[in-house]
């Protein structure tokens, strides 16, 4: 479905954000990216949905097809057209725009009005929180509103892969959790699903699949309970073993020291 | 009372037509960012063909191709600009000013000595109602000015082009996100404010408007449109519209009870004391966001 080949991406001149990152999604499966701050994830989903020219980024190598085309010099719009859409980080709803005119922004990349319809009816199932609140500005939303109305936007040209960049931060963990189901059940009625995340427990209890972002490379992949199990994402992004903070903490920065080589050396093809 | 129930329908008319001006300004800076300075020339552009082509193919005629050839002309601008790849907001700025002396100089030089008028079917054809005097030029724009403003805002309102354009205005990055193509929603946004510049010429370059015929005086007309978009926030359509009727009701009321030549310097008094107040303008952006 969705393969990712040899992908480097600069920001500006200087800034190398993506490495030869090879990245491969089944149209079965949920995928979830781990990694730290900067460690390139939003990067790999700009570069998918074509949206890196708009922070000063471009593809310096690699390529990127969709069911066999190319997309890596197409357009966002475009890209949409394909079947791709992604929900950015911080999810961004027009904030002055209503409720129903976000979706309705998110209907006009669909392909054709009978889909808008059927994915119109889809949102409704998926969060009726939003058609109670159609009218209301989407910026007076709290915060797990505005992150149910992305996705329910993004949905609205019924993509056959949706990608979601960091879906749970800055939310509570209840909501984490009925945002998890919410993407699992998404996923179930056949969308193919990419999502970004720090909140690893959360990811890989949703995913299939799971890869580790580690400035700008792929450390680690396999699928998520191989991943759950490893012990590096146990101390790094799980929390395992650790006692107390200090100490996953000192773990952390142990970690780190060592982290390239060890992990690279096990995983790297 | 009378002369101020006359200024008034006829401040109401003038400012009518500076809200179409600062409406298609707006359109410009909400899609793309850029300060079109070049609004002037679009003008121009329109004014000109009705000239050239009015006595041969009759007002009517002449009015449609020239208020076409002005979307048109907004247009070519617009990819001039999409051509300029590397040149950030100001530099596009910048360069809307040089095409703007550019037009502006061959379309003066055209016209030569002559100082058209472009209103034949309404201009210098005062109504007389109840013992008022008005100008038919203004009363007839207020009513086309009052139609297309409406049009415009139930388009902007409710149509996908108008759902497009907002979400474009709002957040670049989410709208391409959506599916929309940022280059449709700014072409059509070129092409509306020309098609808007197309409309207002008709009323400006005549003998009501203000005695300046079609030239370097109606061009200096055009450039009240900005003091009018600015007081009105530049990011907001209805502060165009609101900016514009107050421009047009200071002038008028200005050039009456002070003196003609204080009424566009009062214009530009107004603006300035309503940005020392707010800042963004009378409807400028004010975040609503939580986030
Ligand atoms: N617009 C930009 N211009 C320059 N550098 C950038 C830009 N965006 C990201 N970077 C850099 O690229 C690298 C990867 O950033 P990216 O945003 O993809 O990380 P991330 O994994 O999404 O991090 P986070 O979890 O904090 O969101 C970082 O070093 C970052 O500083
Ligand atoms: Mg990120």
């Amino acid at each position: 479905m969705l393969s990712v080949r040899g992908l480097s991406v600069r920001y500006g001149r200087s800034v190398r954000a993506l490495e030869s990152v090879d990245v491969e999604v089944g149209g079965d499966a949920v995928l979830a990216v781990l990694g730290g701050n900067g460690a390139g994830k939003s990067t790999l989903l700009r570069a998918v949905s074509g949206t890196l020219k708009l922070h000063g980024g471009s593809v310096t190598a690699g390529e990127i097809t969709f069911d066999g085309r190319r997309i890596d010099r197409l357009d966002p719009a475009l890209v949409v057209r394909q079947g791709v859409v992604a929900v950015p980080e911080g999810r961004q709803v027009f904030a002055r725009m209503t409720v129903e005119e976000n979706l309705r922004a998110g209907g006009l990349g669909a392909r054709s009005a009978s889909t808008r319809a059927s994915s119109r009816e889809r949102v409704r199932q998926l969060f009726p929180v939003l058609a109670e609140r159609a009218g209301q500005r989407a910026g007076l939303l709290s915060g797990g509103e505005q992150q149910m109305l992305a996705i329910g936007r993004a949905l609205m040209s019924d993509p056959k892969l949706l990608l979601l960049d960091e879906p749970s931060l800055g939310l509570a963990p209840q909501m984490v959790g009925r945002i998890a189901r919410i993407i699992r059940e998404i996923h179930e009625q056949g969308t193919a699903v990419v999502l970004v995340e720090q909140n690893a427990t959360m990811a890989l209890q949703v995913a299939d699949r799971a890869a580790v972002l580690e400035v700008g490379r792929i450390a680690l992949a396999g699928s998520a309970a191989e991943l759950a199990a490893s012990d590096d994402v146990q101390r790094l992004y799980l929390g395992g073993h650790a006692e107390s903070q200090a100490q996953a903490e000192s773990e952390e920065a142990e970690a780190r020291a060592h982290r390239g080589r060890k992990v690279l050396s096990r995983w790297a093809g | 009372m009378e002369t101020f129930v006359q200024l008034v329908v006829n401040g109401l008319g003038k400012g009518a037509v500076y809200a179409l001006l600062a409406l298609g300004f707006v359109v410009i800076f909400k899609a793309t960012e850029v300060v079109n300075f070049a609004h002037g020339s679009l003008v121009l552009v329109g004014g000109y063909l009705v000239y050239a082509l009015k006595d041969s193919m009759g007002w009517i005629g002449a009015a449609v191709v020239g208020i076409v050839s002005a979307a048109l002309a907004g247009l070519v601008l617009e990819r001039l600009l999409a051509g300029a790849r590397n040149a950030d907001h100001n530099g596009l700025a910048l360069l809307t000013i040089g095409v703007d002396v550019i037009i502006t100089e061959e379309i003066v030089r055209r016209i030569g000595a002559d100082i058209p008028f472009i209103g034949d079917p309404y201009d210098s054809q005062p109504i007389q109602i109840a013992g008022l005097t008005i100008f038919r030029t203004q009363s007839i724009a207020l009513v086309v000015g009052a139609v297309l403003i409406t049009a415009f805002f139930l388009a902007f309102r409710f149509s996908s082009w108008g759902v497009a354009m907002r979400a474009q205005a709002e957040n670049r990055e989410a709208a391409a996100l959506m599916g929309i193509r940022s280059s449709r929603v700014t072409a059509t946004a070129w092409l509306v404010a020309g098609a808007l510049a197309g409309v207002a010429v008709l009323f400006m370059a005549t003998q009501d408007f203000s005695g300046a015929g079609l030239g370097r005086g109606t061009h200096a007309i055009a450039l009240i449109a900005f003091p009018a978009a600015i007081l009105g926030g530049l990011d907001s359509t209805a502060g165009a519209v609101v900016g514009g009727l107050v421009v047009g009701l200071t002038e008028a009321l200005s050039a009456q009870y002070i003196s003609f030549e204080f009424s566009k310097s009062a214009v530009f008094l107004v603006m300035l004391l309503v940005l020392v107040i707010r800042p963004s303008g009378l409807f400028g952006t004010k975040e609503l966001s939580r986030v």
